[in-house]
Formats: structure tokens, sequence, C-alpha cells
């Protein structure tokens, strides 16, 4: 926990900047993808215990559809993009036009699915890539995986490496949503960096301490 | 016997022990695997949420002895042990341990949930405590719920429904 508490403010601020920076790109290629207006909230920076990450999209129980990477490279870490079931099942009918695409009617459309993995690989590398290009630290996104299960379940797998260190971890939250009259897609990206990285991301922006 | 009974809370890495009617539940099991052990005939059970196999994994000296298999089992059987449970009509049942995501990886903790299995049954039998029902490994999340006074464990999955071990 010391590392934790001792984060200025300035080392905070730098943290949502991180999260601007990549979420905002992402927000601009998923409005480029639906060809809709993309707005997104303030990135937020929280420290919070494992269990408060679930918290975060309703609970351990909540059933959550999550595109998962590893980011491998210099500044290793997880991130999600997460969205709730029904979103995910709009989020599908509206780049692909399929227009009965559901998660419950088996088998589950393949096309759908792979669009949704398809989405979740553009928006996670074009969050990435504006990171990497902003830090000038090598990142790379492993290839993501598409999990459709229990938050605990699905989050707990982004914590394991914070875990060795800690019981809290850092949670850069940037939560986006579509404008649209009819329907609208609410979505949150999870930036979850392993404990050595920040040492690394704030090196590199010349704000160590 | 009232038909609310009330729930005692697991979180991750945490652990609780409780008598009946009250009844155990600990949310989202991925990788993470729930140990209960309990004394039948005493009505009372302890569950632990176990997130890392090995506590010499910890790169801290004030480690969360609930998080990893061998302490927080060791810890589980104390607890029983001063609360009233008789060490010889310990039992055990087990769940979680799944693999969610299907990584080609190096990674070690990617593939965590099979250790943690691996880890929780070595701690049990060094314990010499049988375990009496099992539902581990797959690649499902896991929701479970253990009822003290019949010693059934509730387990619920998001594509299989609910079942009883």
């Amino acid at each position: 926990m010391s590392f934790l508490e001792n984060l200025s403010s300035y080392q905070l601020d730098i943290l949502k900047e991180i999260g601007n920076i990549g979420s905002g790109n992402a927000a601009t290629a998923l409005s480029k993808l639906l060809q809709r207006k993309v707005d997104m909230t303030t990135p937020s920076v929280k420290v919070v215990s494992f269990d408060e990450v679930m918290d975060l999209v309703g609970g351990p129980d909540k059933l959550i559809v999550s595109v998962f990477l590893r980011i491998q490279g210099e500044a290793p870490g997880s991130m999600f993009f997460v969205l709730a079931p029904d979103e995910a099942e709009q989020f599908v009918r509206q780049v692909t036009g399929l227009k009965k695409f559901s998660f419950e009617e088996y088998p589950i459309d393949e096309l759908g699915l792979s669009a949704l993995h398809e989405v979740g690989n553009i928006l996670s590398g074009s969050y990435l890539s504006a990171l990497s290009d902003f830090t000038k630290i090598n990142m790379q996104p492993s290839v993501p995986s598409l999990n459709m299960d229990m938050a605990g379940a699905i989050l707990s797998e982004g914590l394991m490496e914070l875990s060795v260190e800690s019981d809290y971890a850092i949670i850069i939250d940037t939560t986006i949503s579509e404008d649209g009259e009819k329907s609208s897609v609410n979505g949150h990206f999870f930036l979850l960096p392993d404990p050595e990285s920040f040492r690394k991301i704030f090196k590199a922006l010349g704000v160590e301490d | 016997m009232s038909m609310t009974s009330n729930v005692v809370k697991v979180g991750i890495a945490d652990l609780k022990i409780t008598r009946a009617p009250e009844i155990l539940r600990t949310s989202g099991l991925g990788s993470c695997v729930g140990v209960v052990v309990f004394d039948h005939s005493q009505r009372i059970a302890g569950m632990s949420h176990v997130m890392l196999p090995d506590s010499h994994l910890s790169k801290r000296d004030d480690l969360n002895e609930m998080k990893y298999a061998d302490t927080a089992i060791d810890l589980l059987i104390d607890s029983l042990l001063h609360d009233g449970a008789r060490a010889y009509a310990l039992k055990a049942k087990i769940a979680g341990g799944a693999q969610m995501f299907s990584f080609s990886t190096s990674n070690d903790l990617l593939r965590v949930g099979h250790r943690n299995i691996e880890a929780v049954k070595q701690r049990l039998s060094h314990h010499r405590i049988p375990i009496i029902a099992e539902d581990v490994g797959g690649n499902s999340g896991r929701t479970i719920e253990f009822f003290p006074d019949t010693g059934i464990l509730k387990v619920r999955t998001v594509n299989m429904g609910e079942k009883e071990i």
C-alpha cells in the first residue's frame, strides 16, 4: 500500500491524462465504426480494494461481456472493455446489421461474436497505441479474449499480477456512451497497470518524485 | 427456522466462520477457489476465497493470510477449532479454479486456477481433512453458498444453472 499512499495529486492527474488520451482515441475509433457521436466521461483514477473493483460494474455476480487483454512490453498491465450483455447485443446489431443477435439464443451467432471480438481489438488497440505514442513506452496488446460471465470471475483475472504485491488496485476508469435517440451503449474501459509499470510511466513522463 | 437465512458474504481474499442458520456466500469465483471446511454435527462452517496458491509468491512482508491457499486454510482451520469445531469431524467442499481465458502464454499467473486447486487440495490433505465434494476447473465463473445446517454447497454458474454438491 505504501506506493499507492504516496502518489501525489500531480501523479494522479498524469494517470487521468493517460486515461484521457487512450480512451479518447478509442472513442474516436468507436464513433467512426458506428458512424455516430460517442461521448466519454473524464476518466477517474481510483485506488480500490479488489471487492470494490467488482462494484464498479454492479457487483461480482453481475453478468458482463468483456474484452480482456494483457499489455505486453515495457509497462505491462491488464485492460478491459466491459459492456452489459444487452448493450453488447445492441452494439453487435449496430456494427453488423444482424437484427436478432442475442446471447441467449444458442448457438450464439458466430459472426456477431467475431464482430464483437474485432471491435474490442480495434478499441483496445487504439487506446494502447495512443498511450504508447504519448509516453514513448513500448506497449503491445496480447490477442484479446472475449468473455461473458460473472464480473468477479472475469475482472479478478486482471488483478492477479497486482495481487502478488498489493490488496489494492489503481484503476483508470473511463465510461463511454453513445449519443443516440433510439438506443445508447455504455461501456467501461479499465486500465490496470502492473505495480512496476507506474514507475516506468512516471519516469517516461518526467514526473518521478 | 426463518425462511430468510442471514447471508454472510465472503469477499475476495477473505474468510468467514459462521453457524446455522446463517449461510456463507462468495460470488464470482473465477480462477479463485472457494474452500468450505465444516463440522456438520456442530453446524459450524468456514469459507475462504483463495486467490493465489502459495504465500511464498508474496513480495511483501505484511502479507494477507486470507489470500493464499496455504495460509488461508491454516487460518480457516485454526478459527474453526477456536470456535468449537472438532478436528476429527472436519470435512471440506471446494469449488472454483476455472480457467477464464484461453491465452496461450508463458505467463503462469494466467493459469492460476489449476494451481489454486492443487494447492488447496495439498493443504487440506496436509491437515488430513477429506474433500467430500468438489466442482472445480472448467471455464465458467461460479457463485457458491454453503448451508451449515444441511452441509449442502450450492454452486451457480451462468450457463449451467445451479447444482448442489
